[in-house]
Protein backbone atom coordinates (compact mmCIF):
# COMPACT_ATOMS: atom_id res chain seq x y z
CA UNK A 1 0.00 0.00 0.00
CA UNK A 2 2.90 2.48 0.76
CA UNK A 3 6.12 1.31 -0.77
CA UNK A 4 9.28 3.42 0.24
CA UNK A 5 12.16 2.74 -1.72
CA UNK A 6 16.09 4.01 -1.54
CA UNK A 7 14.70 7.37 -0.04
CA UNK A 8 17.48 10.50 0.21
CA UNK A 9 15.63 13.04 1.58
CA UNK A 10 17.35 16.51 2.27
CA UNK A 11 15.73 19.48 4.70
CA UNK A 12 16.25 23.39 4.17
CA UNK A 13 18.26 25.44 7.33
CA UNK A 14 19.80 28.55 7.98
CA UNK A 15 23.23 27.40 6.91
CA UNK A 16 22.32 24.92 3.69
CA UNK A 17 20.57 21.77 2.95
CA UNK A 18 21.15 18.96 5.27
CA UNK A 19 20.73 15.67 4.38
CA UNK A 20 18.59 13.63 6.64
CA UNK A 21 17.15 10.81 5.02
CA UNK A 22 19.98 8.31 3.77
CA UNK A 23 18.59 5.52 1.63
CA UNK A 24 15.15 4.02 4.04
CA UNK A 25 13.43 1.35 2.35
CA UNK A 26 9.99 0.38 3.96
CA UNK A 27 6.83 -1.28 2.70
CA UNK A 28 3.72 -1.13 4.57
CA UNK A 29 0.73 -3.49 2.78
CA UNK A 30 -3.09 -3.09 3.64
CA UNK A 31 -4.23 -4.40 6.62
CA UNK A 32 -1.05 -3.97 8.53
CA UNK A 33 0.05 -1.30 11.40
CA UNK A 34 3.94 -0.69 11.11
CA UNK A 35 5.61 1.16 14.01
CA UNK A 36 8.84 2.94 13.85
CA UNK A 37 10.77 3.42 16.83
CA UNK A 38 14.24 5.00 16.63
CA UNK A 39 16.82 7.54 18.40
CA UNK A 40 16.34 11.51 18.67
CA UNK A 41 17.31 12.89 14.91
CA UNK A 42 17.24 9.31 12.56
CA UNK A 43 14.77 11.41 10.51
CA UNK A 44 11.69 9.82 12.14
CA UNK A 45 9.75 13.61 11.56
CA UNK A 46 12.15 14.25 8.64
CA UNK A 47 9.94 10.90 6.87
CA UNK A 48 7.03 12.08 8.26
CA UNK A 49 7.19 15.72 6.36
CA UNK A 50 8.69 14.43 3.02
CA UNK A 51 5.77 11.67 2.81
CA UNK A 52 3.41 15.07 3.75
CA UNK A 53 4.73 17.04 1.26
CA UNK A 54 5.87 19.63 3.47
CA UNK A 55 7.81 22.51 2.22
CA UNK A 56 11.69 22.92 2.30
CA UNK A 57 12.02 19.44 2.48
CA UNK A 58 13.80 17.61 -1.09
CA UNK A 59 13.70 14.45 -1.94
CA UNK A 60 17.39 13.83 -3.98
CA UNK A 61 16.55 9.75 -4.49
CA UNK A 62 14.05 7.14 -4.50
CA UNK A 63 10.58 6.63 -4.97
CA UNK A 64 7.52 6.21 -2.86
CA UNK A 65 4.22 4.53 -4.28
CA UNK A 66 1.00 5.19 -2.71
CA UNK A 67 -2.10 3.16 -3.56
CA UNK A 68 0.22 2.18 -6.87
CA UNK A 69 0.95 5.59 -7.68
CA UNK A 70 3.88 8.09 -7.41
CA UNK A 71 3.09 9.91 -4.17
CA UNK A 72 5.76 12.57 -5.26
CA UNK A 73 3.62 13.38 -8.48
CA UNK A 74 0.90 15.01 -6.10
CA UNK A 75 0.43 18.31 -4.39
CA UNK A 76 0.15 18.13 -0.39
CA UNK A 77 -3.80 18.51 -0.43
CA UNK A 78 -4.02 15.68 -3.61
CA UNK A 79 -1.89 13.17 -1.42
CA UNK A 80 -4.69 13.80 1.76
CA UNK A 81 -7.61 13.63 -1.10
CA UNK A 82 -5.69 10.05 -2.34
CA UNK A 83 -6.31 8.87 1.70
CA UNK A 84 -3.37 9.50 3.23
CA UNK A 85 -3.47 11.37 7.01
CA UNK A 86 -0.73 12.63 8.57
CA UNK A 87 -1.37 12.94 12.29
CA UNK A 88 1.16 16.16 13.72
CA UNK A 89 3.71 15.88 16.08
CA UNK A 90 3.16 20.05 16.89
CA UNK A 91 -0.37 20.54 15.34
CA UNK A 92 -0.98 23.99 14.36
CA UNK A 93 -3.49 26.11 15.65
CA UNK A 94 -5.59 28.17 13.20
CA UNK A 95 -6.97 31.42 14.52
CA UNK A 96 -10.43 32.82 13.55
CA UNK A 97 -11.13 28.95 12.01
CA UNK A 98 -13.31 26.76 13.95
CA UNK A 99 -12.87 22.90 13.73
CA UNK A 100 -16.27 22.28 12.27
CA UNK A 101 -15.73 25.17 9.55
CA UNK A 102 -12.40 23.44 8.91
CA UNK A 103 -13.15 19.67 8.53
CA UNK A 104 -16.54 20.02 6.80
CA UNK A 105 -14.55 22.14 3.95
CA UNK A 106 -11.15 19.51 4.26
CA UNK A 107 -13.63 16.63 3.61
CA UNK A 108 -15.50 18.12 1.13
CA UNK A 109 -12.95 19.08 -0.80
CA UNK A 110 -11.55 15.36 -0.58
CA UNK A 111 -14.41 14.24 -1.46
CA UNK A 112 -15.10 16.23 -4.77
CA UNK A 113 -11.66 14.97 -5.47
CA UNK A 114 -12.32 11.51 -5.36
CA UNK A 115 -15.97 12.52 -7.52
CA UNK A 116 -18.07 11.54 -4.46
CA UNK A 117 -21.11 14.05 -3.42
CA UNK A 118 -20.27 16.65 -0.48
CA UNK A 119 -21.90 16.28 2.82
CA UNK A 120 -24.70 18.69 4.03
CA UNK A 121 -24.24 20.87 7.14
CA UNK A 122 -26.30 18.06 9.28
CA UNK A 123 -24.87 15.16 7.62
CA UNK A 124 -21.19 16.37 8.63
CA UNK A 125 -22.40 17.54 12.04
CA UNK A 126 -23.77 14.19 12.70
CA UNK A 127 -20.37 12.45 11.33
CA UNK A 128 -18.33 14.80 13.43
CA UNK A 129 -20.66 14.09 16.60
CA UNK A 130 -20.07 10.20 16.15
CA UNK A 131 -16.07 10.42 15.78
CA UNK A 132 -15.75 13.04 18.88
CA UNK A 133 -17.70 10.49 20.94
CA UNK A 134 -15.27 7.80 19.68
CA UNK A 135 -12.35 9.82 21.29
CA UNK A 136 -14.68 11.30 24.05
CA UNK A 137 -13.96 14.57 22.85
CA UNK A 138 -16.93 17.01 23.56
CA UNK A 139 -18.50 18.48 20.67
CA UNK A 140 -18.25 21.84 22.51
CA UNK A 141 -14.51 21.36 21.60
CA UNK A 142 -15.01 20.73 17.84
CA UNK A 143 -16.88 24.73 17.53
CA UNK A 144 -13.74 26.56 19.01
CA UNK A 145 -11.29 27.54 16.77
CA UNK A 146 -8.99 24.97 15.21
CA UNK A 147 -6.64 24.12 18.33
CA UNK A 148 -6.61 27.46 19.81
CA UNK A 149 -6.07 27.03 23.44
CA UNK A 150 -6.21 23.26 23.45
CA UNK A 151 -3.50 21.52 25.67
CA UNK A 152 -1.28 19.49 23.99
CA UNK A 153 -3.25 16.39 24.92
CA UNK A 154 -6.57 17.88 23.49
CA UNK A 155 -4.58 18.82 20.35
CA UNK A 156 -3.08 15.07 19.90
CA UNK A 157 -7.03 14.10 20.52
CA UNK A 158 -8.71 16.49 17.93
CA UNK A 159 -5.98 15.30 15.63
CA UNK A 160 -7.69 11.54 15.90
CA UNK A 161 -11.11 13.17 15.50
CA UNK A 162 -9.87 14.79 12.00
CA UNK A 163 -8.61 11.34 11.24
CA UNK A 164 -12.03 9.25 12.23
CA UNK A 165 -14.29 12.45 10.35
CA UNK A 166 -11.74 12.59 7.39
CA UNK A 167 -11.68 7.71 7.32
CA UNK A 168 -8.07 7.95 5.27
CA UNK A 169 -7.05 5.23 3.52
CA UNK A 170 -3.79 5.34 5.37
CA UNK A 171 -2.33 7.21 8.15
CA UNK A 172 0.96 8.89 9.26
CA UNK A 173 0.76 9.15 13.20
CA UNK A 174 3.99 10.95 13.84
CA UNK A 175 4.64 10.97 17.60
CA UNK A 176 0.96 10.67 18.27
CA UNK A 177 1.20 9.80 21.56
CA UNK A 178 3.46 12.50 23.12
CA UNK A 179 2.20 14.98 25.27
CA UNK A 180 -0.74 12.36 26.67
CA UNK A 181 -1.38 11.01 30.03
CA UNK A 182 -2.34 7.68 30.66
CA UNK A 183 -5.85 7.76 30.23
CA UNK A 184 -6.07 9.77 26.81
CA UNK A 185 -3.11 7.68 25.37
CA UNK A 186 -5.57 4.40 25.82
CA UNK A 187 -8.55 6.81 24.59
CA UNK A 188 -6.12 8.02 21.08
CA UNK A 189 -4.73 4.10 20.81
CA UNK A 190 -8.15 2.64 21.09
CA UNK A 191 -9.08 5.74 18.45
CA UNK A 192 -6.61 4.60 15.78
CA UNK A 193 -7.76 0.86 16.35
CA UNK A 194 -11.42 1.53 15.39
CA UNK A 195 -10.55 4.02 12.91
CA UNK A 196 -7.48 2.82 10.69
CA UNK A 197 -8.07 -1.51 11.92
CA UNK A 198 -9.46 -2.80 8.56
CA UNK A 199 -9.15 -4.29 5.87
CA UNK A 200 -7.42 -1.75 2.85
CA UNK A 201 -5.93 0.30 5.69
CA UNK A 202 -2.48 1.12 6.40
CA UNK A 203 -0.88 3.06 9.21
CA UNK A 204 2.39 4.10 9.84
CA UNK A 205 3.16 5.13 13.80
CA UNK A 206 5.73 6.55 14.70
CA UNK A 207 6.35 6.44 18.27
CA UNK A 208 9.45 6.59 20.88
CA UNK A 209 7.65 4.83 23.62
CA UNK A 210 5.79 0.92 24.30
CA UNK A 211 2.96 2.39 25.63
CA UNK A 212 1.05 3.33 22.94
CA UNK A 213 1.79 0.01 21.36
CA UNK A 214 0.86 -2.10 24.28
CA UNK A 215 -2.82 -0.45 23.00
CA UNK A 216 -2.23 -0.41 18.98
CA UNK A 217 -0.02 -3.82 19.16
CA UNK A 218 1.52 -3.09 15.86
CA UNK A 219 2.06 -6.16 13.18
CA UNK A 220 5.97 -5.31 12.28
CA UNK A 221 8.54 -2.96 13.95
CA UNK A 222 11.03 -1.13 12.15
CA UNK A 223 14.47 0.80 13.50
CA UNK A 224 15.06 3.99 12.08
CA UNK A 225 18.72 5.21 12.80
CA UNK A 226 20.61 7.82 10.74
CA UNK A 227 18.69 7.94 8.12
CA UNK A 228 17.85 3.81 7.22
CA UNK A 229 15.87 1.37 8.29
CA UNK A 230 18.46 -0.46 10.18
CA UNK A 231 16.50 -3.69 12.15
CA UNK A 232 12.64 -4.91 11.47
CA UNK A 233 11.04 -7.61 13.11
CA UNK A 234 7.59 -8.47 15.02
CA UNK A 235 5.89 -6.44 18.15
CA UNK A 236 8.71 -8.47 20.35
CA UNK A 237 11.23 -5.86 19.15
CA UNK A 238 9.53 -2.83 20.69
CA UNK A 239 10.04 -4.93 23.68
CA UNK A 240 13.53 -5.40 23.43
CA UNK A 241 14.00 -2.20 22.79
CA UNK A 242 11.74 -0.63 25.69
CA UNK A 243 13.91 -2.99 27.86
CA UNK A 244 17.50 -2.89 26.14
CA UNK A 245 17.66 0.78 24.77
CA UNK A 246 18.70 1.21 20.95
CA UNK A 247 22.31 0.84 21.47
CA UNK A 248 22.28 -2.43 22.68
CA UNK A 249 19.78 -3.67 19.93
CA UNK A 250 21.48 -1.59 16.68
CA UNK A 251 24.77 -3.16 17.72
CA UNK A 252 23.38 -6.72 18.25
CA UNK A 253 21.80 -5.74 14.30
CA UNK A 254 25.21 -4.59 12.80
CA UNK A 255 27.20 -7.36 14.24
CA UNK B 1 0.50 73.02 32.43
CA UNK B 2 -0.62 71.91 29.29
CA UNK B 3 -0.30 74.11 25.67
CA UNK B 4 -3.15 76.09 24.65
CA UNK B 5 -5.38 74.40 22.54
CA UNK B 6 -5.05 74.08 18.58
CA UNK B 7 -7.71 76.14 16.86
CA UNK B 8 -9.22 72.80 15.36
CA UNK B 9 -10.26 71.70 19.39
CA UNK B 10 -11.64 75.16 19.95
CA UNK B 11 -14.11 75.28 16.49
CA UNK B 12 -14.70 71.09 17.56
CA UNK B 13 -16.38 71.96 20.78
CA UNK B 14 -18.11 75.30 19.10
CA UNK B 15 -19.47 73.20 16.58
CA UNK B 16 -20.27 70.06 18.36
CA UNK B 17 -22.43 72.26 20.37
CA UNK B 18 -23.86 74.46 17.73
CA UNK B 19 -24.17 71.23 15.52
CA UNK B 20 -23.24 73.67 12.25
CA UNK B 21 -20.18 73.01 10.20
CA UNK B 22 -19.20 75.18 7.92
CA UNK B 23 -17.69 73.69 4.62
CA UNK B 24 -14.59 74.82 3.34
CA UNK B 25 -13.94 74.76 -0.77
CA UNK B 26 -11.23 72.86 -1.81
CA UNK B 27 -9.41 75.44 -3.98
CA UNK B 28 -6.23 73.34 -4.66
CA UNK B 29 -5.84 69.85 -4.86
CA UNK B 30 -3.72 68.49 -2.29
CA UNK B 31 0.09 66.96 -2.57
CA UNK B 32 2.08 64.07 -1.05
CA UNK B 33 3.18 66.80 1.22
CA UNK B 34 0.12 67.10 3.00
CA UNK B 35 0.38 64.67 5.79
CA UNK B 36 -3.45 62.85 5.11
CA UNK B 37 -2.23 62.46 1.71
CA UNK B 38 1.25 60.97 1.62
CA UNK B 39 0.15 57.84 0.50
CA UNK B 40 -2.50 58.67 -2.03
CA UNK B 41 -2.46 57.90 -5.77
CA UNK B 42 -1.54 61.99 -6.95
CA UNK B 43 -2.59 61.00 -10.37
CA UNK B 44 -5.68 59.88 -9.81
CA UNK B 45 -6.64 62.33 -7.26
CA UNK B 46 -5.94 65.00 -10.68
CA UNK B 47 -8.28 62.76 -12.51
CA UNK B 48 -11.05 63.09 -9.65
CA UNK B 49 -10.77 67.23 -9.56
CA UNK B 50 -11.67 69.27 -7.01
CA UNK B 51 -15.36 68.73 -7.08
CA UNK B 52 -14.68 65.19 -5.66
CA UNK B 53 -12.82 66.97 -3.36
CA UNK B 54 -15.57 69.41 -2.53
CA UNK B 55 -18.56 66.27 -2.41
CA UNK B 56 -18.60 65.95 1.09
CA UNK B 57 -21.36 64.08 2.50
CA UNK B 58 -22.63 65.95 5.99
CA UNK B 59 -24.32 63.74 8.59
CA UNK B 60 -25.60 65.16 12.09
CA UNK B 61 -27.01 62.06 14.90
CA UNK B 62 -28.96 63.52 16.86
CA UNK B 63 -28.60 63.11 20.40
CA UNK B 64 -29.48 59.14 21.76
CA UNK B 65 -30.04 58.43 18.45
CA UNK B 66 -28.35 55.44 16.49
CA UNK B 67 -26.78 55.53 12.94
CA UNK B 68 -25.16 52.96 10.54
CA UNK B 69 -24.09 52.61 7.35
CA UNK B 70 -22.69 49.59 5.58
CA UNK B 71 -20.63 49.96 1.99
CA UNK B 72 -18.66 47.88 -0.62
CA UNK B 73 -16.69 50.16 -3.01
CA UNK B 74 -14.49 49.65 -5.66
CA UNK B 75 -14.57 49.68 -9.35
CA UNK B 76 -12.13 50.44 -12.02
CA UNK B 77 -12.49 53.95 -11.53
CA UNK B 78 -10.87 56.65 -8.77
CA UNK B 79 -13.08 57.30 -5.69
CA UNK B 80 -13.08 59.49 -3.31
CA UNK B 81 -15.84 59.35 -0.28
CA UNK B 82 -15.64 61.61 1.94
CA UNK B 83 -18.24 61.46 5.37
CA UNK B 84 -18.55 63.98 7.41
CA UNK B 85 -20.63 63.16 10.42
CA UNK B 86 -21.69 64.81 13.91
CA UNK B 87 -22.77 63.05 17.01
CA UNK B 88 -25.09 64.71 19.40
CA UNK B 89 -24.88 63.48 23.49
CA UNK B 90 -25.01 59.53 23.63
CA UNK B 91 -25.63 59.50 19.95
CA UNK B 92 -23.59 56.11 17.96
CA UNK B 93 -22.56 56.01 14.78
CA UNK B 94 -21.12 52.88 12.81
CA UNK B 95 -19.70 52.62 9.39
CA UNK B 96 -18.51 49.61 7.79
CA UNK B 97 -16.82 49.30 4.62
CA UNK B 98 -15.53 46.79 2.15
CA UNK B 99 -13.17 48.90 -0.25
CA UNK B 100 -11.63 46.59 -3.11
CA UNK B 101 -10.98 49.79 -5.32
CA UNK B 102 -8.80 48.96 -8.83
CA UNK B 103 -7.90 52.31 -8.56
CA UNK B 104 -7.17 54.46 -6.11
CA UNK B 105 -10.17 54.84 -3.87
CA UNK B 106 -10.53 56.74 -0.54
CA UNK B 107 -12.68 56.94 1.72
CA UNK B 108 -12.56 59.43 4.52
CA UNK B 109 -14.49 59.68 7.90
CA UNK B 110 -14.08 63.45 10.51
CA UNK B 111 -16.38 62.68 13.11
CA UNK B 112 -16.83 64.93 15.87
CA UNK B 113 -18.29 62.83 19.39
CA UNK B 114 -20.92 64.82 21.73
CA UNK B 115 -20.63 63.74 25.23
CA UNK B 116 -20.87 59.96 26.38
CA UNK B 117 -21.42 59.25 21.99
CA UNK B 118 -19.62 56.28 20.27
CA UNK B 119 -18.29 56.24 16.61
CA UNK B 120 -17.16 52.87 15.21
CA UNK B 121 -15.87 52.45 12.34
CA UNK B 122 -14.68 48.77 10.77
CA UNK B 123 -12.98 48.54 7.37
CA UNK B 124 -11.63 46.28 4.98
CA UNK B 125 -9.05 47.02 2.10
CA UNK B 126 -8.47 44.33 -0.82
CA UNK B 127 -6.59 43.53 -4.03
CA UNK B 128 -3.96 43.33 -6.05
CA UNK B 129 -2.79 45.37 -8.87
CA UNK B 130 -0.57 48.74 -8.51
CA UNK B 131 -4.27 50.25 -6.98
CA UNK B 132 -3.86 52.32 -3.53
CA UNK B 133 -7.07 51.81 -1.33
CA UNK B 134 -6.95 54.22 2.06
CA UNK B 135 -9.25 54.91 4.76
CA UNK B 136 -8.07 58.45 6.36
CA UNK B 137 -10.25 58.90 9.76
CA UNK B 138 -10.34 62.06 11.90
CA UNK B 139 -11.93 61.36 15.10
CA UNK B 140 -12.31 64.39 16.93
CA UNK B 141 -13.59 63.99 20.89
CA UNK B 142 -14.71 66.95 21.62
CA UNK B 143 -16.95 66.49 24.84
CA UNK B 144 -16.33 64.03 27.47
CA UNK B 145 -16.98 60.33 28.08
CA UNK B 146 -17.36 59.39 24.43
CA UNK B 147 -16.05 56.35 22.55
CA UNK B 148 -14.36 55.15 19.89
CA UNK B 149 -13.17 52.30 18.13
CA UNK B 150 -11.72 51.87 14.72
CA UNK B 151 -10.25 48.28 12.84
CA UNK B 152 -8.94 48.22 9.71
CA UNK B 153 -7.91 45.29 7.78
CA UNK B 154 -6.03 45.38 5.24
CA UNK B 155 -5.20 42.19 2.29
CA UNK B 156 -3.00 42.99 -0.84
CA UNK B 157 -0.80 41.34 -3.43
CA UNK B 158 0.91 42.32 -6.79
CA UNK B 159 2.04 46.07 -6.11
CA UNK B 160 -1.32 46.87 -4.69
CA UNK B 161 -1.38 49.43 -1.62
CA UNK B 162 -3.40 49.39 1.58
CA UNK B 163 -3.50 53.07 4.08
CA UNK B 164 -4.72 53.52 7.46
CA UNK B 165 -4.72 56.67 8.49
CA UNK B 166 -6.04 57.82 11.36
CA UNK B 167 -6.05 60.90 13.40
CA UNK B 168 -7.14 60.95 17.04
CA UNK B 169 -7.51 64.33 18.73
CA UNK B 170 -9.38 64.60 22.41
CA UNK B 171 -9.86 68.14 23.61
CA UNK B 172 -8.63 69.12 26.85
CA UNK B 173 -12.33 69.06 28.77
CA UNK B 174 -12.96 65.74 26.94
CA UNK B 175 -12.32 63.63 29.92
CA UNK B 176 -12.94 59.91 30.45
CA UNK B 177 -12.32 59.72 26.48
CA UNK B 178 -11.95 56.43 25.63
CA UNK B 179 -10.32 55.95 21.82
CA UNK B 180 -8.63 52.56 20.08
CA UNK B 181 -7.47 51.56 16.48
CA UNK B 182 -6.42 48.92 15.39
CA UNK B 183 -4.66 48.20 11.94
CA UNK B 184 -3.32 44.62 10.45
CA UNK B 185 -1.87 44.01 7.61
CA UNK B 186 -1.59 41.13 5.22
CA UNK B 187 0.67 40.76 2.53
CA UNK B 188 0.23 37.97 0.27
CA UNK B 189 3.32 38.71 -1.79
CA UNK B 190 6.54 40.39 -1.92
CA UNK B 191 5.78 44.00 -3.63
CA UNK B 192 2.48 44.62 -1.75
CA UNK B 193 2.49 47.57 1.40
CA UNK B 194 0.57 48.47 3.88
CA UNK B 195 0.77 51.55 5.97
CA UNK B 196 -0.64 52.90 8.91
CA UNK B 197 -0.79 56.08 10.16
CA UNK B 198 -1.80 56.28 13.47
CA UNK B 199 -1.63 60.22 14.86
CA UNK B 200 -2.93 61.31 18.20
CA UNK B 201 -3.05 64.79 19.63
CA UNK B 202 -4.23 64.60 23.26
CA UNK B 203 -5.10 67.91 25.32
CA UNK B 204 -6.88 65.98 28.20
CA UNK B 205 -5.20 64.09 30.93
CA UNK B 206 -7.82 61.62 32.11
CA UNK B 207 -8.27 59.61 28.39
CA UNK B 208 -7.58 56.01 27.57
CA UNK B 209 -5.77 56.17 23.50
CA UNK B 210 -4.55 52.51 22.44
CA UNK B 211 -3.35 52.33 19.18
CA UNK B 212 -1.85 48.87 17.36
CA UNK B 213 -0.59 48.11 13.61
CA UNK B 214 1.14 44.76 12.53
CA UNK B 215 1.75 43.69 8.89
CA UNK B 216 2.38 40.08 8.19
CA UNK B 217 2.22 37.26 5.60
CA UNK B 218 0.17 34.23 6.06
CA UNK B 219 1.21 31.41 8.38
CA UNK B 220 2.96 28.64 6.16
CA UNK B 221 2.39 26.18 9.03
CA UNK B 222 -1.30 26.79 8.70
CA UNK B 223 -1.59 26.72 5.36
CA UNK B 224 0.75 23.45 5.04
CA UNK B 225 -1.30 21.61 7.64
CA UNK B 226 -4.64 22.98 6.03
CA UNK B 227 -3.38 21.33 2.72
CA UNK B 228 -2.83 18.30 4.36
CA UNK B 229 -6.16 17.72 5.47
CA UNK B 230 -7.22 17.93 1.81
CA UNK B 231 -7.79 21.79 1.56
CA UNK B 232 -5.97 23.29 -2.05
CA UNK B 233 -4.01 26.64 -1.77
CA UNK B 234 -6.72 28.73 -2.76
CA UNK B 235 -9.18 27.02 0.01
CA UNK B 236 -6.53 27.78 2.59
CA UNK B 237 -5.76 31.41 1.43
CA UNK B 238 -9.29 31.82 1.58
CA UNK B 239 -9.95 30.44 4.98
CA UNK B 240 -7.21 32.27 6.50
CA UNK B 241 -8.33 36.04 5.08
CA UNK B 242 -11.48 35.05 6.17
CA UNK B 243 -10.74 34.63 9.38
CA UNK B 244 -7.69 37.58 9.55
CA UNK B 245 -10.57 39.95 7.87
CA UNK B 246 -13.47 38.69 10.64
CA UNK B 247 -12.34 41.50 13.18
CA UNK B 248 -13.27 44.58 11.06
CA UNK B 249 -16.71 43.23 10.75
CA UNK B 250 -17.13 41.96 14.20
CA UNK B 251 -19.10 44.76 15.79
CA UNK B 252 -21.63 44.83 13.04
CA UNK B 253 -24.77 42.95 14.14
CA UNK B 254 -26.57 42.72 11.01
CA UNK B 255 -25.35 39.28 9.81
CA UNK B 256 -26.53 39.54 6.06
CA UNK B 257 -24.98 42.57 6.19
CA UNK B 258 -21.89 41.62 7.56
CA UNK B 259 -21.95 38.35 5.19
CA UNK B 260 -22.04 40.92 2.18
CA UNK B 261 -19.05 42.71 3.00
CA UNK B 262 -16.94 39.84 3.81
CA UNK B 263 -18.40 38.04 0.12
CA UNK B 264 -17.23 40.87 -1.32
CA UNK B 265 -13.92 40.78 0.10
CA UNK B 266 -13.83 37.13 -0.79
CA UNK B 267 -14.58 37.90 -3.93
CA UNK B 268 -12.19 40.11 -4.53
CA UNK B 269 -9.44 37.44 -3.37
CA UNK B 270 -10.46 35.51 -5.92
CA UNK B 271 -7.04 35.31 -8.62
CA UNK B 272 -4.86 36.50 -5.97
CA UNK B 273 -0.75 35.06 -6.05
CA UNK B 274 -0.77 31.79 -3.95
Amino acid sequence: MLKIDNLHAEVDGASGSKTILKGLSLEVPAGEVHAIMGPNGAGKSTLANVLGGKPGYDVTQGSVEFKGEDLFELDPHERAASGLFLGFQYPVEIPGVSNVQFLREALNSQRKYRGEEPLSGGEFLKLAKEKAGLLKMDMEMLKRQVNVGFSGGEKKRAEMVQMGILDPAFAVLDETDSGLDIDALRIVGEGINSIMRGQGKGVLLITHYQRLLDVVKPDRVSVLADGRIVQTGGPELALRLEAEGYDAVMAEAAA
Amino acid sequence: MYPQEPQWAREAIRAGNEKDIKMTEAQTLPTRRDEAWRYADIDAVQRLGTAALDAWQDIAVANGETWQDTMVIGTDAPELRRIRLTLGEGATAAIFVTNTGRDFTRVEVEVTLGKGAHFEFGGVTIGGGDAVREFVTTTIHAEPDATSNQTVRAVHWGTGTGNFLGEIKVARHAQKTDAAQDFKGLLLEAGASANAVPQLEIFADDVKCAHGATVGQLDEAARYYMAARGLSPEQSQRLLVQAFLGDAFVELDDEAAREKLLEAALTALEGASL
